[in-house]
């Protein structure tokens, strides 16, 4: 495939378990090491926030930590950013609980039929090379400017990791596993449930939360095309305004958000994959 | 009773895995089957167990005809093949879906004592070394007490140790319901140690070459006279079964030369 996927978008990476890879820093093995992570950025914001108080950077495009910090906390006492943070996160999980049911239903149809593959695949393989950005102008004219549209923008986004994560797996039971089922003469029914649902389930988390990584880059696109909430709102008025502090301070939010949402996603399905035989413990 | 009826395998792309399998085995008998690689042993469990249709022939346990797996012929695979996600214990009683929980627990936790893997029954696969998976599909086996049981080279992964170990707990389980079993192997003690009769198969195409009774008494001792006096013949089996079939080539050789001639 073509790679003409526009702004680091990462429906191109085929194979799901790029964005695991990508997405597991954070659980790191042991406690001590669990914060490693954060020496990085808490010494870069050290470095810049001295550069700054010293003279030696002026600070007016890239505030310091502190500006940053101070206008967060500005938003927080008014309401302000529990209102954006609501706002977007409503946005992404309605379009996340579309995106992950049609991918899912379709994708497990597609894996399965041999048929609705041969149908289907193609056409979706096509309109996944379509670059996010250029669905907005038609889901505004087909949808209005509000928010179904902006759902819809959404739900696309996470809909495409989901299929392809979902149809894949299917394809790639064992084989001998499912040859076990037969000599027990499991009905189709029973197969499914008991064979080839289990077998799919790590699969399927792992498209779940490259889909809802994926949700939360759509959901900017989104509130680009006009909204008047939401943190998508406050990186637009921030540019209008020239306040870089506040699109910095939104940045951090959608960094945070983002993170704690894998991480609940994380949660729910860490006792459903105990069995798991894998390298990462901890997927 | 198991008995195949000039069965015939040939793969879609061609390959002749097997030609013309006559066979019976008894009840409760134990028939261990030896040949080289690529004989079609696999095959023939395969066909058995009802996961492939044979290209001609039939196969019929009790006078029943098996078109597909049938509730009374179980397998082993060369694998464990357990299923990862289910404990040691569900995956025991996969195939006792029918019963009631606690019946399904008691015959569970029985076979696994039989096993020798008391204990384990809430571990999960993952956690078991090759041995104890390969005990797992041994007891997930018979605890639906098959009247045919059929072993593909069940233990040939496994250390000569552990492999004596399986073989007592397997003629354990065995002892219990007497079922017929069927078993590949590439060790010809495991199989004298094991069988009632040995089979000697030749491939391509996969034929039956000859048939070794073993009338020792059991359990069975390595060191017993007519131990070696079995291994000897069935040794000697295997080496013909090995090499090229002479007569045919040579005819062969004649008619080619009359032809230059
Ligand atoms: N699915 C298949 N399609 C085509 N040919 C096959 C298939 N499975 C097996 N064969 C061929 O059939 C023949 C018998 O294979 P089989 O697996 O039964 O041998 P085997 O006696 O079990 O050998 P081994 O001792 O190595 O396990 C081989 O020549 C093999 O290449
Ligand atoms: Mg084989």
């Amino acid at each position: 495939m073509t790679d003409t996927t526009s702004h680091s978008d990462p429906t191109h990476s085929a194979d799901p378990r790029d964005l695991r890879s990508l997405r597991v820093k954070g659980s790191a093995p042991s406690r001590s090491f669990a914060l490693a992570g954060v020496l990085l950025p808490l010494l870069l914001a050290v470095v810049w926030e001295a550069a700054i108080r010293s003279g030696l950077a002026g600070g007016r495009l890239m505030p310091p930590p502190s500006t940053i910090g101070a206008t967060l906390w500005e938003l927080a006492k008014n309401g302000e950013l529990q209102l954006h943070c609501l706002a977007t996160l409503g946005r992404v999980l309605a379009g996340f609980a579309l995106g992950a049911l049609f991918g899912t239903m379709i994708g497990a149809a597609a894996g399965a039929l041999v048929v609705v593959r041969r149908l289907i695949d193609p056409t979706l393989q096509a309109l996944r090379a379509v670059p996010s950005i250029a669905w907005v102008p038609l889901f505004i004219l087909w949808m209005g400017i509000f928010e179904t549209s902006k759902v819809a923008l959404i739900a696309v986004g996470v809909f495409f990791p989901v299929y392809l994560g979902v149809a894949g797996a299917i394809e790639g039971i064992d084989r001998k596993l499912i040859e076990v089922g037969q000599v027990f003469r499991l009905n189709r029914w029973a197969m499914i449930r008991r064979v080839m649902l289990p077998a799919v389930l790590p699969a399927w988390i792992i498209s779940l939360r490259s889909g809802l990584g994926l949700g939360f880059m759509f959901v900017v696109a989104a509130e680009f095309m006009g909204a008047s909430e939401g943190l998508g709102f406050l990186l637009v008025d921030g540019q209008q305004m020239g306040k870089p502090a506040q699109i910095l301070a939104a940045i951090i939010t959608f960094a945070v958000l983002g993170k704690l949402a894998d991480g609940v996603l994380v949660m729910i399905s860490k006792p459903l994959l105990l069995w798991q035989d894998t390298a990462r413990g901890a997927l | 009773m198991l008995r195949l009826n000039g069965l015939s395998k040939t793969y879609a792309d061609g390959t002749e895995a097997l030609r013309e399998i006559g066979l019976q085995v008894g009840k409760g008998e134990i028939l261990a089957l030896v040949g080289g690689s690529g004989c079609g042993k696999t095959t023939l469990l395969r066909l058995i167990a009802g996961l492939d249709s044979a290209t001609s022939g039939a196969i019929t346990v009790n006078g029943e005809t098996i078109k597909g797996p049938h509730p009374s012929i179980g397998i082993v695979f060369q694998e464990p093949r357990l299923l990862p996600w289910l404990t040691v214990a569900g995956n025991v009683g996969f195939g006792l879906a029918d019963l009631s929980p606690q019946e399904r627990q008691a015959r569970v936790l029985h076979a696994l004592e039989k096993v020798g893997l008391a204990g384990y029954d809430q571990r999960w696969p993952r956690e078991l070394s090759g041995g104890q998976q390969q005990r797992v599909a041994i007891a997930r086996a018979f605890v639906t007490a098959p009247k045919v049981l059929l072993l593909d080279e069940p233990f040939s992964a496994l250390d000569a140790f552990t492999r004596a170990s399986l073989h007592d707990h397997l003629l354990l389980l065995w002892a219990e319901t007497k079922p017929t079993v069927v078993m590949v192997t590439h060790d010809v003690e495991e199989a004298i140690t094991l069988a009632d009769r040995v089979v000697v198969m030749r491939p391509r195409p996969g034929r039956m070459m000859e048939t070794i009774s073993v009338t020792l008494d059991r359990p069975r001792d390595r060191l017993a006279l007519g131990f070696d006096k079995a291994k000897r013949r069935i040794l000697h089996a295997l080496d013909r079964s090995l090499q090229p079939e002479k007569t045919t080539p040579t005819q062969k050789g004649a008619d080619n030369a009359s032809h230059w001639w």
